[in-house]
């Protein structure tokens, strides 16, 4: 018999690493230790989580439910702490207990010697935690518990440099745009809640929705409110359009937290969440047709700002908007294990991408470090030339370059042109969202590739006192990144399409969490345009070798190239640069009209109106008073209880005489 | 004894007054631990009803207490009447649960006078439980008279600045809404006489639950109650007094009058207005509701602009209140439950916020945000329970906030209320807003003012007192049923009361017509 009762054991280590390392880490004080205890707490849920898988895997019953305790019960709602197990979470806990141990392993290394080291930890393991019980959770409560905390964490981390003003702007930004997300998620969850009720099915448990989704009338307004609602939550996780504005500044955060939080696991909760409630989705064609389009759009708009950026983790933190847009793009056209699949090889280089960024980073500090400069550590166009003098970082995050970049064979590859196909032949897609998707891989090719030429290859330009002590990280910090690099490289093996004679196990794996909704709302690729598989395929590839060409024409072949393209389109160049200038925007529309409003109501309202008029009726209230002297005594408590008795008296008199 | 547990637990403090006044006033230290003694032997005489499980099965009155009181002539008869159910049972226990920690706040807060602070503490106890526990709604208005004195002195006395100012504010406000009340209650008293009750049973508001008041009537009953307890909440616009009492009353007194004095409207409303007047209710439900929301918006950007930190937490009440209103005129058993946990929440979360902004402010004597920045480098252990008060401030899930205005809003979300909810769940973000904003001037930055470079983490004693709000923050936020199973029957008999006597009204109102026909 298959046991899955101890399910709680992985979200239940990393809270016990939060708790020890929050509470003692300060006494402590001994970095080994403290490391220790909050990588081998998530380590442990990662065996956990590896048993459960291959239990999973072993098993003919696919759907498993654990109940701990009752959460709230107040009426028709009942609310437990609750673990669902199924090939969707059960390849989820993988994924973020897998990287996340590796990413655990590289903060050692990495973070060695600061201040807060405990702390980080401590924040790092919560973050886990909190992730954990989004995925795992049984319901859109734990998974609201999950969805929150981590958030919390976001803030923690990004704001861990607490004394720089920018971090701790970044961490308050984030957690407020958050907040508007899941200001949509909570209305989503109620409207729900209502709908079902009003059939007499009371609840916010993942499986009974899916079972009794059908009482509501497919395509109806409802549905379509409620997935909308979801949807506006999953653009604040997910940094999409419109709230991704946060996930850029996010990388004030230290960059393992940047490849945790900000690429690998955090920001695809948005994307799990709807394949979470897939059924529900599926009956909204119109929220599903605005998904695919914000998807699509977000997938070009950040690629384009990542073309003319200079600090190394801006690039690949557009990079990350813009493929979370194409993991988007999967869900709306109803390609839901091709998201998820993307959801996953993304995780490996995109971790593994940003660990390579952060090996440079560190090197470059502590370059700088040696020779007392203050360059900035994260511009690329101080770098160049880095091959050499780190190879492990840079043959791994060329690998995963590639992997992005969508070059057959790597893992990217296949999840992305998995995508763009469902984009084009789904009975939800069309040939508009294909070539949106089909122009931002090439742009992604483009600016991934100059990341790496001005990184890795040509001159060194560092400056010249600090060149000689930039040297390859520690085997603390390359080991995760060898690994990651592994995965970048095969981890696409699992999906290979039957076009291509692969077995596409992934989608196998998964398909009982979505075939049932695909077949119910007749979502599939369309037989009549199999044709065009092939020619698609070699579309993508095409494009990315001409962004790769570019690239190298630009940044290698003839590096003065760019500035004289600046210089011709300078308004250009300034919009993507300055980020199309969305943030001043926002801050024109909401932030300064929100204080503006709120300052008018104190200063407008509160003060002169309201206490105007009580501050008047306590004029009138002493000018009387004052003719009334004789009777006064100076004791306000005389005064009420004559006042009291006085009433009392005449009306009782009044009223029984 | 336990036939008298609450008369025993309401005048334990006011017994404990009398000893305090034979302590000559120079002992400081004993009158301070004295009194900290009381309040913490009321708190364990209070302690059994937490543990009784009559409470999950009947929603009725327990522990009754009845005795005869005034009577005057054959007319006028009012008794002295106390009682504890679902409804109040949590509000008595947060009383006698939250003032042991405000009294251990005043060791270095309360310097001049500590015996007059210390008489009016216990006498506000006193006729806060025992307006908390009154079943007659004459004893009911003595003690919520009584409350008003001492808190009137608090404030005038060992406040700030504009002590006096905001004192006869907090007085003015209170008394015109009080008065209005005493007439409604003389009215109501009337009424019932009228309908045939016998004098006998006095005030008895078990008895004037069961009058069916004609609509007219009780529009202006209703009023007349709902105006008073809008006061106390506060609901906007009768907030005014609120911020100015808070800034100016000492940490002690802004526990209190956060913590408990508040929930005495938003109790009132449960226990009186609603359902005495259940037709006016429903009649002003939208009215209401949509003050609540105002409430809730226009308190959080208030909020978020002010320059005192103290004035801020002040104005956040106004939002959480308004919450707690929405969920109560929601009438369901989630708005209902919601709004009661959503009034401990507040106590619990606003009382913690109240006693740390008292923390800095005994230590650099200023809550100006501007003054402060980069504190959390200076005091890690100060900066973890903020985070946490905060946090449970802002309704993160897993603390007790959540829990709370979840419940209240997926109540509200029911019918009528759904549009109201929809803006008011917009007040999370706002919530987020002021919270983090304020937090990150104060706490977070570079640590460049001097005065800030030398403050001393908490003390031991800071630390104790915090401790079982921050257990309680973590307790409502993953087990709540401990409260809603004690709470929920009481709920359950008050709603299916005021819902009934909404559909007789209906009735009544269609019979007249075809009696006609006959």
């Amino acid at each position: 018999m298959h046991d899955y009762s101890l399910i709680w054991l992985i979200p239940f280590f990393p809270l016990v690493g939060f708790i020890v390392n929050g509470l003692l880490g300060k006494k402590i004080g001994n970095e080994k230790v403290i490391g220790a205890i909050g990588t081998l707490a998530i380590a442990a849920s990662f065996v956990v989580s590896c048993k459960m898988f291959f239990q999973l895997l072993g098993d003919v019953e696919k759907t498993h439910e654990v109940i701990l305790f009752s959460w709230m019960s107040v009426g028709q709602l009942q609310i437990d702490w609750g673990f669902l197990l199924d090939p969707l979470s059960a390849l989820m806990i993988m994924v973020v207990t897998g990287v996340g141990s590796l990413i655990h392993l590289y903060s050692n290394g990495y973070m060695h010697g600061e201040e807060g080291f405990y702390r980080y930890f401590a924040y790092l393991n919560l973050f886990c935690f909190s992730m954990l019980m989004l995925v795992l959770g049984n319901n859109a409560l734990v998974m609201f518990v999950g969805w929150e905390g981590v958030g919390l964490c976001s803030y923690l981390l990004i704001g861990y440099y607490f004394e720089k003003k920018s971090a701790g702007d970044a961490a308050k930004k984030a957690f407020v745009v958050n907040r508007v997300g899941d200001f949509g998620f909570l209305i989503g969850l109620f409207t729900l809640f209502w709908a079902l009720g009003e059939h007499g099915v009371w609840t916010f448990q993942f499986t009974k929705i899916a079972e009794n989704a059908h009482l509501l009338p497919a395509g109806g307004v409802v549905v379509t409110v409620a997935t909308l609602c979801f949807f506006l939550g999953a653009t604040g996780k997910s940094a999409q359009i419109p709230l991704y504005t946060w996930l850029p500044d996010a990388m004030e955060g230290p960059t393992p937290v940047s490849a945790l939080i900000h690429a690998a696991t955090m920001v695809t909760a948005g994307v799990y969440m709807i394949g979470r409630m897939n059924g529900l989705f599926s009956m909204a064609p119109d929220t599903m047709m605005v998904i695919a389009i914000v998807g699509a759009a977000t997938a070009i708009f950040a690629a384009s700002i990542g073309l003319a950026q200079n600090d190394i983790k801006r690039v690949l933190a557009y990079s990350t908007v813009s493929q979370l847009g194409y993991m988007f793009l999967a869900m709306g056209v109803g390609a839901f294990s091709a998201g998820i699949f993307h959801l996953m090889t993304h995780a490996f280089f995109k971790a593994c991408l940003f660990l390579g960024s952060g090996s440079v980073i560190h090197a470059m500090h502590h370059a700088y470090h040696k020779a007392h400069l203050h360059d900035d550590p994260q511009d690329m166009r101080n770098m160049g030339g880095l091959a050499k003098k780190m190879p492990i970082t840079f043959i791994t995050f060329f690998i995963s370059t590639l992997a992005i970049s969508g070059i057959p064979g790597l893992s990217g590859f296949f999840s992305k042109d998995e995508i763009l196909w469902w984009a084009f032949s789904s009975t939800r897609g069309g040939w508009i969202l294909w070539l949106i998707g089909f122009i931002a891989a090439g742009m992604t090719a483009f600016y991934m590739f100059r990341l790496v030429f001005m990184t890795f290859f040509g001159k060194q330009k560092t400056d010249a006192r600090a060149k000689d002590h930039v040297h390859e990280s520690p085997l603390v910090i390359t080991i995760p990144l060898m690994v990651l690099g592994l995965l970048a490289l095969v981890g696409g093996w699992v999906g290979i399409p039957a076009a291509l004679g692969g077995a596409n196990r992934f989608e196998h794996f998964l398909a009982p969490v979505f075939e049932h909704a695909q077949e119910t709302y007749g979502i599939h690729s369309q037989h009549s345009l199999h044709a065009f598989e092939f020619p698609l395929m070699g579309c993508s590839i095409g494009i990315a070798l001409v962004g790769i060409f570019l690239a190298w024409i630009m940044y290698v072949k003839n590096p003065e190239l760019p500035g004289r393209l600046v210089a011709r389109f300078r308004w250009l160049h300034t919009a993507i640069f300055n980020k199309w200038f969305v943030d001043e925007l926002y801050d024109g529309l909401f932030v300064n009209a929100t204080k503006r409003l709120g300052r008018y109501f104190w200063k407008g309202f509160d003060v002169p109106v309201i206490d105007g008029i009580v501050n008047g009726v306590g004029w009138l209230v002493q000018g009387s008073s004052r003719v009334l002297r004789f009777i006064q005594n100076g004791q306000i408590h005389s005064y009420a209880m004559t006042m009291v008795l006085g009433m009392v008296v005449i009306v009782a008199v009044y009223v029984f005489k | 004894m336990s036939e008298h547990l609450l008369s025993l637990m309401t005048f334990f403090p006011l017994l404990g007054m009398i000893v305090i006044l034979f302590i000559p006033r120079e002992n400081d230290g004993v009158l301070k631990g004295l009194t900290f003694v009381i309040t913490l032997i009321t708190f364990f005489i209070s302690l059994p009803l937490a543990f009784d499980d009559v409470f999950k099965t009947s929603g009725g009155m327990h522990y009754t207490e009845f005795v005869k009181w005034i009577s005057i002539g054959d007319y006028f008869q009012m008794n002295y009447n106390l009682g504890v159910d679902g409804i109040s049972l949590w509000l008595v226990l947060l009383t006698t649960f939250i003032m042991p920690i405000a009294v251990l706040s005043t060791w270095q807060a309360v310097e001049k006078n500590t015996k007059g602070f210390m008489t009016l503490l216990l006498l506000l106890e006193t006729a806060m439980l025992g307006a908390f526990l009154a079943l007659d709604l004459f004893l009911f208005y003595v003690f919520w008279e009584l409350m008003l004195i001492p808190m009137y002195f608090l404030i005038g006395i060992w406040g700030g600045k504009r002590r006096i100012y905001s004192a006869i504010k907090f007085f003015i406000y209170t008394a015109v809404g009080s008065l209005l009340m005493l007439v409604a209650i003389i009215f109501v008293y009337y009424y019932a006489l009228k309908s045939g009750q016998p004098f006998e049973q006095g005030f008895s508001i078990s008895h004037f639950y069961q009058l069916n008041i004609p609509a007219a009537y009780q529009t202006w009953l209703f009023l007349a109650f709902a105006f008073s307890f809008a006061i106390k909440v506060p609901m906007f616009p009768v907030h005014t007094w609120l911020p100015d009492a808070h800034t100016d009353a000492p940490t002690a007194g802004s526990v209190i009058l956060a913590a408990i004095m508040l929930k005495m409207g938003t109790y009132g409303y449960v226990r009186f207005a609603m359902p005495l007047f259940p037709d006016a209710l429903h009649q002003f439900t939208p009215f209401l509701a949509t003050l609540a929301v105002i409430g809730i918006i226009y308190g959080a950007l208030v909020a978020m602009v002010q320059e005192d930190v103290k004035r801020l937490v002040a104005y956040s009440s106004v939002s959480h209140l308004g919450f707690v209103m929405l969920g109560v005129f929601a009438l369901n058993i989630q708005g209902m439950s919601g709004g009661m946990i959503q009034m401990i929440n507040h106590g619990i979360s606003t009382g913690a916020l109240f006693l740390i902004v008292g923390f800095i402010y005994e230590r650099r004597h200023t809550r100006l945000i501007t003054d402060f920045g980069g504190l959390a480098k200076q005091m890690p252990v100060f900066t973890t329970i903020f985070m946490i008060a905060m946090l449970s401030s802002i309704g993160l899930p897993g603390t007790n906030g959540f829990v709370g205005e979840f419940l209240i809003m997926v109540g509200a979300f029911e019918g009528e209320l759904r549009w109201f909810t929809i803006v008011a769940a917009s007040g999370v973000i706002f919530a987020a807003v002021y919270m983090l904003w304020m937090f990150q001037r104060v706490m977070f930055g570079e640590l460049k003012n001097p005065a800030n470079q030398k403050l001393k983490d908490l003390s031991v004693r800071e630390v104790v007192l915090m401790l079982p709000l921050l257990l309680f923050i973590f307790w409502i936020g993953v087990y709540p049923n401990t409260f809603f199973e004690k709470m929920n029957p009481a709920l359950d008999q008050l709603i299916n009361q005021i819902k009934g006597k909404q559909q007789v009204a209906v009735v009544e109102t269609i019979n007249p017509v075809q009696h006609k026909i006959d």
